[in-house]
């Protein structure tokens, strides 16, 4: 067999991710201490799981229908304007995914025409641009800057928009750097944004996981709800990763059709799942708080670390990552990471795993208790004090 | 305030800094109210949470019921404080229900616990029963479920 004439061009052309090469090694050794994991390490809250059990007791175990049991849609719709002040209709305006991974790939590849250019924040997760190459579109990287504390600003959206852009993608908070998008700052992007016919991706998975102020999503801001898909999810607020519970929210042309290819591919999300979601919008508030006090804790105890040991480290306001500077050691963030890992058995995520503008920087996850992360600190410490 | 009497009561080892932050108050407020909380009794001491059975020392605990006379005046009162001095004795509950007090009594055997109860206890003038119940595993204690610590077994995720 000639699989490389076989299999598609485009799947191949696409590389893995950058973060797996990594992980590879990682996984070969003992005793690591790693600050790498992209979620909770809470366990779903008793009461969702709960849920969950007794949907399966009571034989709730049939598809639902394509976009999600109504009783999920209407609580979604509900949280989202409890929380945002986002106003949806269930019945039309909001699909129950797979995790926020299925949604960014329905509204990606709901909206991108082969040669459709996608803008895509980076240093960024790792999934839109191979969805967007598999959608036939064009991926046009549009780096943030350390200076700009790693937000999207207008001249530098302007400058990468041509009349062939379809869609922005705008990930914040953000994994891998923590940074969010004020009010302000969203009004900028929606100057730019207004009159032109131009959608906007909006992946607000982190948007419980702000530090100081609230998360305001860019639906909410005049002019945006009409051209925005906004994605989030249960996996980060309510630490339910593996639960695999997205949605989205989005005007009723667009959900149309994000649903025709839902229904072809998925179906709907598990049964199961639902019910546990509908509880977590219910009751899970007080979760929600709870896991974000202690989130907040560890984040201003690792980055007091990460500065005491001198290591150059901007304020992350969101979700549970930080992204130091550690370019000035003369080594590429590979060789920074690598060298950490074999030197002192503590692992971080080279940041250049996340786009280009990533290199001089690691993402270091603080989804660990204080004590996990008091020892890779020290661990830490002694590296850099070692190759000073 | 709750908040922070919660706090503490879970982790007694968190930093004023950390429970200002938990807390959104300042530091200096925070400090002070635990001060005022420790003068006026509100937080009485702070303890470690020990898993007895993970050690090679002999430890058993029971759960022993005492009906009791009440006293003029006095209720249960006098008894019960007469009974909290014993050291033996970890914790004393006025209860509700078919019995008056709940007593939590560590020791090394249950034979020591057995004749602690015997007597001492069931000798004491305003006791008329006692029932013993020894605590044969902790699952749960304190809010902490007991067992092996958790393996981190999560995914990397991306």
């Amino acid at each position: 067999m000639d699989y490389s004439k076989l299999l598609s061009e485009n799947v191949q052309s696409l590389k893995p991710s950058g973060i797996r090469k990594f992980f590879d090694i990682l996984d070969e050794m003992d005793d690591v201490v790693s600050l790498t994991v992209g979620q909770p390490d809470f366990v779903t809250p008793w009461h969702i799981r709960e849920a969950g059990i007794e949907s399966l007791e009571k034989g709730k175990t049939y598809y639902t229908s394509n976009s999600g049991l109504m009783e999920l849609r209407e609580e979604i719709a509900k949280y989202l304007e409890r929380r945002f002040g986002l106003r949806y209709d269930p019945a039309h305006e909001i699909i129950s995914t797979i995790g926020g991974s299925e949604a960014i790939d329905l509204a990606i590849r709901a909206l991108v025409d082969p040669g459709d250019e996608v803008i895509v924040t980076s240093p960024c997760f790792v999934c839109y641009e191979p969805d967007v190459v598999m959608a036939g579109g064009v991926p046009v990287t549009l780096n943030t800057r350390e200076e700009d504390n790693f937000k999207l600003t207008p001249e530098a959206l302007k400058a990468v928009i041509t009349p062939r852009t379809k869609l922005l993608v705008l990930p914040f908070p953000n994994n891998p750097t923590g940074a969010i998008m004020t009010r302000e700052e969203l009004e900028g992007i929606a100057a730019v944004l207004r009159d032109t016919n131009i959608a906007v991706l909006s992946d607000e998975i982190y948007a419980e996981l702000t530090y100081g102020r609230k998360h305001v999503s860019i639906a909410s801001i005049d002019g945006m709800r009409e051209r925005t898909v906004v994605v989030n999810g249960f996996s980060k607020a309510y630490a339910m990763t593996g639960w695999r519970m997205g949605y989205l929210a989005a005007p009723r042309e667009l959900c149309e059709q994000m649903l025709k290819l839902h229904q072809f591919q998925i179906m709907c999300s598990p049964t199961v799942g639902q019910y546990a979601a509908i509880e977590a919008l219910r009751n899970g508030d007080d979760d929600i708080d709870y896991m974000k006090g202690e989130y907040n804790r560890r984040r201003v105890r690792i980055v007091k670390g990460l500065r005491e040991m001198g290591l150059e480290c901007f304020e992350p306001e969101g979700a549970f990552y930080v992204f130091p500077n550690i370019g000035g050691f003369g080594m590429t963030s590979d060789e920074f990471c690598e060298r950490l890992l074999y030197d002192k058995h503590v692992a971080i995520v080279p940041g250049n795993a996340f786009g280009e503008c990533g290199e001089g920087f690691a993402r270091i996850s603080y989804a660990y208790s204080v004590d996990h992360i008091n020892v890779a600190l020290e661990k830490m410490a002694e590296f850099i004090e070692s190759i000073k | 305030m709750k908040k922070l009497l919660r706090l503490l009561e879970e982790n007694s080892r968190l930093s004023v800094e950390e429970l200002a932050l938990l807390c959104e108050k300042d530091k200096g407020d925070i400090a002070e109210m635990i001060k005022q909380y420790e003068k006026d009794g509100t937080i009485l001491g702070y303890t470690a949470l020990v898993d007895w059975d993970k050690t090679d020392l002999e430890y058993v605990s029971a759960l022993i019921e005492l009906k009791v006379v009440p006293q003029r005046d006095r209720g249960f009162d006098k008894v019960a404080e007469k009974i909290s001095n014993y050291p033996e004795v970890k914790s004393v509950y006025l209860m509700s229900g078919g019995f008056d007090l709940a007593l939590i009594i560590e020791g090394k055997t249950m034979k020591e616990v057995a004749f602690f109860v015997a007597r001492k206890l069931a000798a004491l003038e305003d006791v008329t029963s006692t029932a013993t119940h020894f605590v044969l595993r902790k699952f749960k204690d304190k809010g902490v479920v007991f067992g092996q610590v958790p393996k981190d077994e999560r995914g990397h995720g991306m």
